[in-house]
């Protein structure tokens, strides 16, 4: 679906005529991100980052293959294979630090995108299906990451694949047995790393058609836009291309200038010396922690140190570390404002950045500090105010507060005036209008 | 009614009762599902441990050189397992704590064998998230309760490697294991 003002696709030369007859894929593409697809002429730079989240996924496949072609998944040579990549493979020393920091990257760029959803309210209808699609896009990424951090088999990857699998065993019954069962033994051993070293090349590409689901989805209503208020007429929009492709160039060159130079100049920045020791099932490094971008998931499940009423602590942490996750999966239906973008909406605002923000900067610290005070207290006051926002402010902050007023249109927004809201009737507070009037009265 | 023909008989064909069709349907549709279910059972029982990692399921270990207050590390399963030869202060120790007081109740006595009270066999793991807890080796802190501590969380277990302190929930697991001969243990 489009607007009706959309471009049309129209193949000039004989061939394109041809093969649009049949097989219209340049169309699709034409559609989809070219002249065919109008998008709100307001999008900010933070609508840069969907675009950069595909940056990022291409750069992960395309290093990825390369690795896989000199790595081998098997315990007793895993770790030797990647110090082969390192030191032997032509370039392979830039392929693994592509990879590595390739997905921190993504990472960076998907929590951007993740928070510019949450601030505009980018989850509400019509596009409450788009938001879904993203959870699922990023559980899925979470679970690529981890898999991938294990393959080079150093002391890190074992013992965090231990400690994650380790989770598993804190739910009730079945919890030791499917432990058991995920890894093929009774502690990670090739077994575990060949079936990580396949479903993480298997991941991406159900990333991949999730991606193409998640753009579809989002194609039927349109792109949302910093204002939130919907697209009306023609000049509330331009045309994809060449608009946003020359925007979005410039948001890949930016990204791509930060990326080359933690690549080529801090490399192991984001990364744990420990994972250059080969891995060791007799001994635990001192501090075991996981990748930076689990740090706030990581610091809700370590929270929970005593027994919840009849919950044990370790089930606890684990219950509460994926909620921490599926209740994004429930934001459409728990901010029930119908005033989407965060600028319209003073209290939500609020805390937003004084509320949110902060409770993820705590998170992501304690999440990579040790295990003691004061970190624990802060995760566990860190983690009361992150489940509180979403299950409690939200619900109450969009029933009682009072918007400010919202533009007639884009075009109003971004020009001060719009031709066509001459014609619409003026604004009124929205107790003074129509709308709340008994029937009876007219 | 020439298409109904030979399928149905004429008083159902009326449109009253069960069809001869809806029964192969039924049938047809129930044959493929229990085959669909049957054909994931080796899809899913493939990732289940391996004869070889199955076999490597026992182990025997020479307990002979473990002097009185020592313990070695062994390998069982792949993971680590403690062997403590505990000394009379570490037993007296760990019969004076009031087994109702622990957060996983039992007494040394349950975590060893008859008359072999001095050797403490246990797996080196962490009940928390599996974590190797120090305190085997030599010069290795052993906590407060001077067992062993784990560094990960600061769980820590006291000389029957009961849990005392800390996330994890339950005390260091004793695996089945025997006596083979007085100098010589089977783990598994």
């Amino acid at each position: 679906m489009s607007f009706p003002w959309a471009n049309e696709y129209k193949p000039q030369a004989p061939l394109m005529r041809w093969l649009d007859e049949k097989l219209p894929l340049p169309r699709l593409v034409y559609n989809a991100i070219g002249a065919g697809y109008p998008v709100p002429r307001n999008l900010n730079y933070w609508w840069n980052f969907g675009i950069l989240a595909l940056v990022c996924l291409t750069i992960q496949i395309v290093t990825g293959i390369i690795l896989a072609m000199h790595y081998a998944a098997n315990a007793t040579v895993a770790f030797d294979s990647v110090e082969h990549i390192m030191r032997d493979v032509n370039w392979g020393w830039m392929m693994r630090y592509a990879h590595a920091n390739g997905a921190s990257a993504f990472f960076v760029v998907i929590y951007i995108h993740i928070f510019r959803g949450f601030f505009y309210g980018s989850y509400k209808a019509p596009r409450e299906m788009v938001w879904l699609l993203g959870v699922v896009i990023f559980l899925l990424m979470m679970a690529t990451a981890f898999m991938g951090y294990v393959l080079p088999w150093g002391q890190m990857s074992f013992w965090g694949a231990k400690v994650i699998t380790g989770l598993f065993s804190a739910i009730p019954f079945v919890g030791e047995p499917l432990q058991t069962w995920l890894l093929g033994g009774f502690a990670p051993d090739n077994a575990a790393l060949n079936r990580f070293f396949s479903l993480h090349y298997l991941l991406p590409f159900v990333i991949v058609g999730v991606v193409v689901l998640h753009i579809w989805a989002l194609h039927i209503p349109g792109s949302s836009n910093p204002t939130g208020v919907e697209v009306k007429s023609e000049s509330d929009t331009v045309p994809f291309h060449p608009y946003f492709i020359v925007k979005d160039g410039w948001a890949v060159g930016a990204f791509l200038f930060l990326y080359c130079a933690v690549l080529f100049f801090a490399p192991n920045m984001l990364g744990h010396p420990d994972n250059y020791i080969p891995a060791n099932p007799m001994s635990t490094p001192a501090h075991i922690v996981p990748e930076w971008y689990f740090w706030p998931f990581y610091a809700i499940l370590r929270a929970f140190t005593a027994d919840f009423f009849f919950i044990p602590a370790k089930l606890m942490g684990v219950l509460a570390m994926f909620s921490a996750i599926l209740v994004w999966f429930f934001l459409p239906w728990l901010d029930k404002s119908p005033v989407r973008s965060g600028h319209y909406r003073p209290t939500f605002r609020k805390f937003f950045w004084f509320g949110l923000i902060p409770t993820m900067a705590v998170l992501f610290y304690c999440g990579g500090a040790p295990a003691e005070e004061p970190y624990v207290m802060l995760s566990q006051i860190a983690t009361a105010y992150y489940f509180l926002h979403f299950l409690v402010i939200l619900p109450i902050v969009s029933s009682v507060e009072r918007p400010d007023p919202l533009p007639f249109s884009i075009t109003e927004a971004v020009l001060g005036k719009d031709h066509d809201s001459l014609l619409a009737p003026q604004a009124v507070p929205v107790e003074k209008s129509d709308a709340l009037r008994p029937a009876a009265a007219n | 009614m020439a298409q109904d023909a030979g399928t149905d008989t004429p008083e159902l064909a009326a449109g009253e009762g069960v069809r001869r069709r809806d029964f192969i349907n039924i049938a047809a549709v129930s044959a493929a599902g229990v085959g669909g279910v049957i054909t994931l059972l080796p899809l899913v029982s493939q990732m289940a441990p391996s004869a070889d990692v199955l076999a490597e399921s026992s182990v025997e270990i020479d307990i002979s050189q473990i002097k009185a207050g020592q313990a070695i590390k062994g390998v069982f399963r792949k993971q680590p397992v403690f062997i403590r030869n505990l000394t009379p202060a570490e037993i007296a120790a760990a019969n004076k704590v009031p087994t109702s007081s622990l957060r996983d109740p039992q007494s040394l006595a349950e975590r060893t064998k008859p008359g072999k009270e001095n050797w403490l066999i246990t797996m080196g793991v962490c009940t928390h998230l599996g974590c190797v807890p120090l305190g085997a080796g030599e010069g290795e802190v052993k906590g407060e309760f001077g067992g062993y501590f784990c560094p990960c969380h600061g769980s820590s277990y006291d000389t029957a490697a009961r849990i005392r302190k800390g996330p994890a929930p339950l005390n260091l697991e004793v695996p089945e294991y025997e006596f083979a001969s007085d100098t010589v243990v089977k783990i598994g």
